[in-house]
């Protein structure tokens, strides 16, 4: 239901005729004309507009691609270096690393946060009484401050025998874990907390999604005979695979830019095992008390997002043959 | 028993089955028994602990008040900590990001739906752009630009305004606002402006008044939003005096018992909490909306 209102957004043929500046539209242009048709009042109402986007989204925007071909220090003018910071960035021996760590996590949090959401929401839109109390519960983890998710599962996961974690897991004989003091273990603790923090809102996607399956689809294939998890994989999986691809690449794209979760954790120890791509640009634009190295910030930041482009161009053109939404 | 929409994934008839109507009611019961355990059992967790001695809750993290409640943790963390300043920062942070967003999304929303200047397409064309330009690109440029704000020459840091301007410029925002906007029905603006009502009146008194669902949507995300923000305030607020709570909470941790840390950090989740249990509907509208957006 919710996707059709919104699928709803062609224009009544009425407006896209005659909008109301255009209503007293003069067949020459001068500014009393423009006055008059209503010119200046529509950019008074887009003149907060402007203003924000202009001096905090687009023009930060522009400035990224400018310095990082600078350096700049914010005491004396920029100059130019050409491509240093980039060579500088990749030359830095904790690159690999940081870009290492931050595909284990991206491809860590496909492999556990993907499918969970999924399941819940399907087992969970069969539901015939309360789906609310299903659905608030599952979101709940999501309105946490994730400063107060992230500290909370930090005393979780406390490596002595008094941890949480291993106080319960000592109920059932496993135990103690060493979880984010052990380089192999630090990196899948992120990304347990990280998939409680965010699979709810990926569950509420997910049932809206599956509300708008026409149930004579369903219908047909009961009628063909078709068991439960059949008709799951033939008509509610194709179905929903625009809201499922979509879902993926957001969440690749998410976790790519992932930083809370190693800076309040771990800090990106022990030993580098948790440095990610964030972290480092962080590191080097704020992590030095005598001042960043913002050509090399940004350099990495432009990176990144040139990665992800080029990543979401592909994907998108790899399934495009695919997805029908 | 049956109910009108039940036609879904599992027929009426597979429905009379036994088995089937069992073995759903056990995954479903499994289902909640998991999601209390997890969605609520760690913010049960944390309420607990921030009324239990700190000694209790490092001696047995899983027991229930072995030796009675301490709720001078609240108190103390609310006065001696100054969880009662942290939290009104925080109010005041949101409550000013909200309103920038607001007049942003509903002015530039009427003026790209309603009003529609020719050059409305360059504009929704850079919004979109925006999209599709991940946050982090503009952390550096944005910091510098707040520490020496070009033209006017004066640094916004330690500024509440560093804050509110930035979290204004939400393309997401805007778009879900236009579209609202696009979907109400012309006549009625027709017929107001047969009435003598001038753009200014229109948007005042018919759009707005009309778009309440919309604008609950995106005043939950965006009150939601400025509690959850973390790195922009930590970078452009460096005087604790001000800070909002979820940037204290790491350092409160070092300064002060864990009980008392405990009572901290339930006192910041408890507005979000309250907020999403009154404005459920909103919420899980906003983000069925969101999905549907992003395809």
């Amino acid at each position: 239901m919710i996707l059709t209102t919104v699928d709803q957004s062609r224009e009544p043929a009425l407006t896209s005729e005659r909008g109301l500046s255009r209503r007293y539209a003069a067949p020459r242009w001068t500014p009393l004309n423009w006055v008059r048709g209503g010119g200046l009042t529509a950019f008074l109402f887009l003149l907060p507009l402007l203003f924000i986007f202009g001096a905090f989204s687009w023009y930060p925007i522009v400035r990224t691609a400018i310095m990082a071909f600078q350096h700049t220090n914010l005491v004396e003018a920029p100059t130019w270096v050409g491509f240093q910071n980039f060579a500088a960035v990749w030359h830095d021996p904790q690159f690999p690393t940081a870009v290492k760590n931050t595909a284990y996590f991206a491809f860590l949090a496909l492999i556990f946060g993907y499918p969970i959401p999924l399941i819940a929401a399907v087992l969970m839109s069969e539901v015939r009484k309360r789906r609310g109390v299903y659905a608030v519960l599952a979101y709940l983890p999501v309105v946490i401050p994730p400063v107060v998710g992230v500290l909370l599962w930090k005393t979780f996961y406390d490596a002595s025998s008094l941890g949480v974690f291993n106080t319960i897991l000592h109920w059932v004989g496993l135990g103690p874990y060493p979880w984010l003091q052990s380089g192999q273990w630090a990196m899948p603790s992120l990304v347990l907390y990280s998939t409680w923090a965010n699979a709810g809102a990926t569950i509420i996607i997910y049932l809206a999604a599956l509300t708008a399956v026409n149930p004579e689809l369903y219908e047909a294939a009961s009628v063909d005979g078709a068991g439960v998890l059949r008709k799951i994989w033939h008509v509610t999986l194709p179905q929903i695979r625009g809201v499922l691809l979509v879902t993926m690449i957001l969440q690749i794209i998410g976790t790519a830019q992932v930083f809370l979760e190693p800076y309040l954790f771990t800090s990106g120890g022990p030993a580098n095992a948790t440095l990610t791509v964030l972290l480092l640009i962080y590191d080097y634009a704020f992590g030095n008390s005598l001042g960043g190295d913002y050509g090399m910030a940004t350099a990495l930041s432009l990176m990144l997002a040139g990665f992800l482009a080029v990543f979401s161009l592909v994907y998108w053109r790899a399934t495009r043959s695919w997805s029908t939404a | 028993m049956s109910q009108p929409d039940s036609r879904g994934l599992i027929s009426e008839l597979e429905w009379q089955k036994p088995s089937t109507r069992w073995g759903m009611r056990t995954l479903h019961v499994l289902l909640l028994v998991g999601l209390v355990v997890i969605g609520l059992g760690p913010i049960l967790w944390l309420a607990k602990s921030a009324i239990t001695p700190t000694l209790d809750t490092i001696s047995h993290p899983m027991a229930l008040f072995p030796h009675g409640a301490a709720w001078s943790n609240l108190s103390q963390a609310w006065n001696e900590v100054h969880v009662g300043r942290y939290f009104w920062n925080t109010i005041v942070l949101a409550f000013g990001s909200w309103a920038v967003q607001i007049v942003v999304a509903t002015t530039g929303g009427f003026a790209l739906s309603v009003l529609r200047p020719r050059y409305a397409p360059i504009i929704k064309g850079l919004l979109l752009a925006t999209l599709f330009i991940p946050t982090i690109v503009l952390l550096v440029p944005l910091y510098i630009e707040v520490v020496h704000l070009p033209i006017v020459h004066k640094s916004l840091i330690n500024n509440y305004w560093a804050v509110w301007f930035p979290a204004g410029a939400s393309a997401f925002n805007v778009i879900l606002v236009t579209r609202f906007f696009d979907n109400l029905p012309r006549e009625i603006f027709e017929a107001a402006e047969i009435d003598g009502a001038g753009p200014l009146q229109l948007f005042w008194r018919i759009v707005l008044p009309m778009s309440k669902p919309i604008l609950g949507v995106v005043s939950v995300f965006a009150l939601l939003a400025s509690w959850r923000d973390f790195l922009w305030p930590l970078l452009v607020l460096p005087d604790p005096n001000i800070q909002p709570l979820s940037v204290r909470l790491p350092s409160i941790a070092s300064q002060t018992s864990l009980g008392v840390f405990f009572a901290a950090m339930a006192i910041a989740c408890l507005v979000p909490i309250a907020g999403f249990l009154i404005f459920q509907r909103s919420f899980l509208r906003g983000t069925g909306l969101g999905g549907a957006i992003k395809g």
